[in-house]
C-alpha cells in the first residue's frame, strides 16, 4: 500500500501540495485529476521519493519512500529524460542498467505494439513517438507501483488506444497504477477510482462504478462539478 | 465500444456480451476471453471486467469452470429467457417513444405492420 500522510510541499510562497492524506491499494487503477498546477506532479514526485516533502510523509508498505522503494515504484515524469544521441536500443540498455526489474523481452514486446523500432534515434522522434517510448520503457519494469504523469499528452487518438491496452495488460491484483491527466475522458473506462486534487488539496477519492450507479455521474461530470468552468479535455 | 460514462461500465459490457449470446455471435459452450483479455478488448479496468463475469455467472448465462475459464451456458432455456426479456425491453422502449409522440399502442402496432 502507498500511503500519503498529511503530505505537504511548499515552494517559497506557494503551497503546491497541502496536507494530502491518501491511501492507494494494490489491484486498483487510479486516475489522478486536476487542472495544470493543482499539485499532481509534485505529489507524484514525492511519492516516487524524488523530492522531499516540507512536512508529512509517504510510506510504501509501511516504510518511508526512498532508495529502497524506488526498486518497486516505476515513475514516468512529464519531462523528456533521454540523451539526444541515444537510440531506442540505448534507452533500453540504460534502463536495464538502472533497474533490476527491467525486462528486455517485455520492452521489445511493448516497442512492437507501439510501432517503434530499436534503431530509431531519440532526437528524431516525434512528440507522440517520444511519449510512447517513455511509456514502453516505464511499463517494461516489473514494478509493484506504476505512476505515469500525463501518459496521454501529445499522443494522437489511435495511439491512445494502444497505450490504454498496454497499461491494462499490466494492471494486476498486486499492482497499484496511478495515472495523472487533464484528459479526463481518456481515463473514464480504464480507471476504477478517481483522485481529485484542487489547489494542492485532496478533494476526494471515489470509486467510479459506485458513483455511476448511485448518482448517474461520470468522472468527467464530477470533474466539472469540482473545477467549475475549467475546460475539460484540452491538450497542453 | 463507446461507453455512456454516466452508467456503470460493467452493465454496458454485460449487455454487449448478452446480446452477442442471444444473437448467436457467441454460441452455447463457447469459451469467453479471460478477465484480463476482456479488459484489454473493451479497454476497461480489470476490476470492471471481473465484475462483468461475476454478474453474468449470477444471471446463469455463463459458468466458470475452475482453472479452465468462463463459458457461455449450454442451458438453452436460460438463453431463450434472456432473449425474450431483451425483446420485451426493446418493445417497451419503442412503446414509450411512440407514446411520447402521441401514438396509441394500437396505432403503433399498425405502423409496425405497415412498415416494410
Amino acid at each position: 500500500m502507498l500511503e500519503s500522510k498529511e503530505l505537504t510541499k511548499v515552494f517559497g510562497s506557494v503551497t503546491a501540495v497541502d496536507h494530502v492524506s491518501l491511501n492507494l491499494e494494490p489491484g486498483h487503477v487510479y486516475a489522478m485529476l486536476g487542472p495544470n498546477g493543482s499539485g499532481k506532479t509534485t505529489w507524484m514526485k514525492m511519492a516516487a521519493g524524488l523530492i522531499k516533502p516540507t512536512s508529512g510523509k509517504v510510506l510504501y508498505n509501511g516504510q518511508p519512500v526512498g532508495i529502497e522503494s524506488r526498486r518497486h515504484i516505476a515513475y514516468m515524469s512529464t519531462e523528456p529524460y533521454f540523451y539526444p544521441w541515444m537510440s531506442i536500443k540505448d534507452v533500453g540498455r540504460y534502463y536495464q542498467d538502472f533497474f533490476q526489474d527491467f525486462s528486455m523481452d517485455r520492452f521489445h514486446d511493448l516497442l512492437n505494439k507501439m510501432e517503434l523500432k530499436e534503431e530509431m534515434k531519440t532526437k528524431t522522434l516525434s512528440s507522440g513517438m517520444m511519449a510512447k517510448l517513455k511509456i514502453a520503457v516505464t511499463m517494461a519494469r516489473d514494478a509493484k507501483v506504476y505512476m505515469l504523469d500525463e501518459p496521454f499528452n501529445g499522443i494522437d487518438l489511435l495511439a491512445r488506444d494502444e497505450i490504454r491496452a498496454c497499461i491494462l495488460q499490466f494492471a494486476a491484483e498486486d499492482k497499484i497504477l496511478l495515472l495523472s491527466s487533464h484528459l479526463v475522458e481518456e481515463m473514464e473506462a480504464i480507471a476504477d477510482s478517481a483522485v481529485f486534487i484542487k489547489e494542492g488539496r485532496l478533494i476526494e477519492c471515489v470509486d467510479l462504478e459506485t458513483m455511476r450507479q448511485e448518482n448517474g455521474v461520470s468522472m468527467a461530470d464530477r470533474y466539472r462539478q469540482i473545477y467549475g468552468h475549467v475546460e475539460v479535455g484540452t491538450n497542453a | 465500444m463507446q461507453f455512456d460514462s454516466t452508467r456503470p461500465i460493467w452493465l454496458q459490457v454485460m449487455g454487449d456480451i448478452e446480446s452477442s449470446i442471444v444473437t448467436g455471435v457467441r454460441v452455447p459452450g463457447e469459451k469467453l476471453p479471460g478477465g484480463r483479455e476482456l479488459a484489454v478488448i473493451y479497454g476497461i479496468n480489470p476490476n470492471t471486467a471481473a465484475r462483468v463475469y461475476q454478474e453474468l455467472e449470477k444471471s446463469g448465462l455463463c459458468e466458470t469452470r475452475r482453472g479452465m475459464g468462463t463459458f457461455v451456458t449450454e442451458d438453452a432455456e436460460c438463453i431463450a429467457a434472456l432473449r425474450a426479456e431483451l425483446a420485451r425491453q426493446a418493445v417497451r422502449e419503442f412503446i414509450n417513444k411512440a407514446g411520447s409522440l402521441g401514438l396509441s399502442k394500437e396505432e403503433a402496432a399498425k405502423m409496425i405492420l405497415e412498415e416494410e
